[in-house]
């Protein structure tokens, strides 16, 4: 095992899959650039050149349509946008054509497209710079959606969308970038299709996904200070979702608090918690509980946009909540993160 | 009154001449059965129907060779035809039938015939305009011969994604011709009601790209003109904007006509109908090539023959299975 950052375990899937595989390119506003999407692309253009490593307009619907068009044409292409919001832009191509294309025509094509983006978060990304869509393209069946936590999720997830012949959408979270973390020592497929178990415990079942992993770590690393001993689940696959390891998990600790990066309502969240309810219902102690944004619109102010997100403060203090104990009177765990913006 | 493009009074030689009038009368009367059939119910899809846009599909898709591919619209009897598709595929994929050319998942809005290069047609207006660009660019990035052509109708141009493909297949010099087939209506809004500039075929000047405007009428002028096209555009040049003017006889959706509903100018349609791309090709095969009225009858025959072989696989093929409800959602990995 090696340590990588996030980023940098990316880069390396792309590097891997465009040695592999002739026909694998990137795409997408500002991959080629010197930013390269938080250096996920870094010095792509210089080893594989322009053809293969491009930079595009401003059109995301249009460019969704390209890479659609181009697996089509026998292309393996990755499409990435620096944030999620941008995806609104691209919803009728993602869901109407790419998600459809296989089974609408009675499955005699392949649709080998990936779609990376990348949800903001903190130094004020306010309102269109920081959504979590992944409810909205669970939705709608056609497209696979995975949301890699750790630099050994991304790089193996990255590499299976890639040689799948399915559409996959990867979302990833900006204030995992700068997270490092153990990956092979030779890039490696993950499959799709399972839930990691972050942490084993026998208290509470936490479900969490993405950044609301990291937080929810942190909260179990205070809880555990006064003998609550949680259990962390993360569905890193969401389409296809490896749903007995949540209900196993569930089933053992009788609890289930559900920590989604985005909005309740009909979110990942909800879908989990109908999933528990249907399936583990007499294996629950007590009713399930859900994190996620506030439902508003997510604000630039500070103290406002401490008080939109979850974090480990909190997540800890619904635990004693459910635990039916009193917060201890003591300063809670706060995640400190390095990250200074802009972007 | 509608405008028209111009004819350019070039026919080809008579065996392609009489290929592009046979493409026409089997779209025709292939069409002209779908309605028969229609008030049966045994046809469980909305149609769009070509009749008198016939031109248009034939004569772009014998310019074109059985490697190039096209993407079309819901409006799309017309290219599959033309482009070779197996017609009895197509009536068992109107009947939903399971030896469809989607086996029954897509209807007549999304034909598809990858066999012949129809990769698919979308009921979304212009959806499918990026996705024929992108085919385009994995032809430029193999470094293959093949052209792609992309249809849509006027009502396409009023969508962001064409904007995007053209600037997008002109910035990189893509293989592609556009074809706008303008039948004046969207829906039953008229062009000139959702546009300025009505002169569609000018929207790729300020992207850079040139177009032109053709009789889309004239099935020897839409081939002749496409011929020019993709000579063009399979030796490197740069990718095309090209409108063909016709007139949808028919309502948008279903069977009937319209003729008397009010968006409709009756000068209109009467100009329209006299400008029959059959009857006007047929005249020209007289007059060019002295076919005599027998022959006419005996290709009438022979594709009526054919539909009817088509109607009845329809008819006798199998529903698809309840076990296909679930298949090909997502492809198994090799």
């Amino acid at each position: 095992m090696r340590i990588l950052k996030y980023g940098e375990a990316i880069r390396e899937a792309l590097v891997h899959a465009m040695e592999a595989d002739p026909s694998v390119f990137v795409m997408g506003i500002g991959v080629d650039d010197h930013k390269a999407v938080f250096g996920s692309t870094k010095e792509l253009v210089k080893r594989f050149g322009k053809e293969r490593v491009f930079d595009t307009p401003i059109s995301e619907a249009g460019m969704t349509g390209v890479a659609i068009g181009a697996a089509l044409g026998g292309m393996k292409p990755v499409h990435i946008h620096i944030r999620t919001d941008f995806l609104y832009l691209a919803m009728d191509q993602l869901l109407n054509l790419a998600a459809k294309w296989r089974s609408m025509f009675g499955g005699q094509m392949s649709l080998p497209i990936v779609v990376r983006a990348v949800i903001g978060r903190s130094w004020g990304q306010g309102a269109q710079h920081s959504q979590s869509l992944q409810s909205l393209f669970m939705h709608v069946p056609g497209i696979k959606v995975v949301m890699p936590t750790t630099p050994f999720d991304a790089q193996g997830l990255l590499l299976s969308a890639i040689f799948d012949p399915n559409p996959v959408l990867m979302i990833e979270h900006r204030l995992l970038y700068d997270i490092p973390g153990e990956v092979p020592e030779t890039c490696t497929e993950v499959p799709f299709g399972h839930t990691v178990v972050r942490r084993e415990g026998r208290d509470l079942t936490i479900v969490a996904n993405s950044y609301m992993v990291v937080e929810s770590l942190k909260a179990a690393e205070f809880l555990e200070e006064y003998g609550i001993d949680v259990e962390i689940v993360d569905p890193v696959s969401l389409v296809p979702m490896d749903k007995e390891t949540i209900l196993n998990s569930v089933r053992k600790t009788g609890k289930a608090l559900i920590v989604d990066t985005s909005w309740i309502s009909c979110g990942v969240s909800a879908e989990i918690a109908a999933l528990i309810a249907e399936n583990a219902f007499h294996g629950l102690k007590q009713p399930i509980k859900r994190m996620g944004m506030q439902s508003v619109t997510c604000p630039v102010s500070k103290p406002l946009e401490n008080a939109f997100y979850p974090n480990a403060k909190k997540i800890a203090s619904e635990v004693f909540a459910m635990m039916g104990r009193d917060l201890p009177n003591v300063e809670a765990p706060v995640l400190s993160s390095n990250f200074k913006g802009p972007f | 009154m509608a405008p028209s493009g111009n004819s350019c009074n070039t026919v080809p030689d008579m065996v392609i001449s009489v290929e592009l009038y046979q493409v026409m009368l089997k779209i025709r009367l292939a069409e002209q059965r779908i309605i028969q059939i229609y008030s049966s119910d045994k046809i469980q899809s909305p149609v769009h129907l070509s009749i008198g846009q016939e031109a248009v599909s034939a004569g772009i898709c014998q310019a074109l060779r059985r490697t190039d591919r096209i993407y079309g619209t819901y409006r799309g009897h017309g290219i599959f035809i033309a482009k070779g598709g197996d017609l009895k595929k197509m009536f068992a994929e109107l009947y939903g039938k399971d030896t469809g050319c989607a086996r029954g998942r897509g209807g007549s809005m999304h034909l598809v015939a990858p066999e012949v290069g129809l990769m698919g047609c979308s009921a979304i207006v212009a959806s499918t305009i990026p996705v024929a660009t992108g085919d385009a660019l994995a032809s430029q990035m193999q470094g293959r011969p093949r052209v792609v052509v992309s249809f849509f109708g006027d009502g396409g141009v009023d969508e962001g994604v064409f904007f995007e493909s053209v600037n997008f297949a002109a910035l990189k010099g893509l293989p592609i011709i556009f074809v706008c087939e303008n039948n004046v209506y969207a829906i039953h809004s008229h062009v000139s009601d959702r546009h300025k500039q009505t002169e569609l075929y000018r929207y790729g000047e300020s992207l850079g790209i040139s177009g032109q405007r053709h009789d889309g009428n004239d099935v020897f002028t839409v081939y002749h003109t496409m011929v020019q096209a993709i000579e063009s555009v399979r030796n490197g040049g740069p990718p095309l904007l090209l409108e063909y003017m016709t007139y949808r006889w028919q309502e948008h959706v279903g069977p009937g006509v319209d003729y008397h509903e009010a968006y409709r100018d009756p000068r209109e349609v009467s100009q329209a109908l006299q400008n029959d791309p059959l009857k006007r090709a047929k005249s020209t095969l007289k007059d060019v090539f002295r076919i005599p009225e027998e022959m006419f009858e005996a290709w009438e025959q022979s594709i009526r023959q054919e539909i009817e072989e088509a109607v009845e696989f329809a008819e006798m093929s199998p529903f698809p299975g309840l076990d296909r409800l679930y298949a090909d959602l997502y492809e198994e990995r090799e």
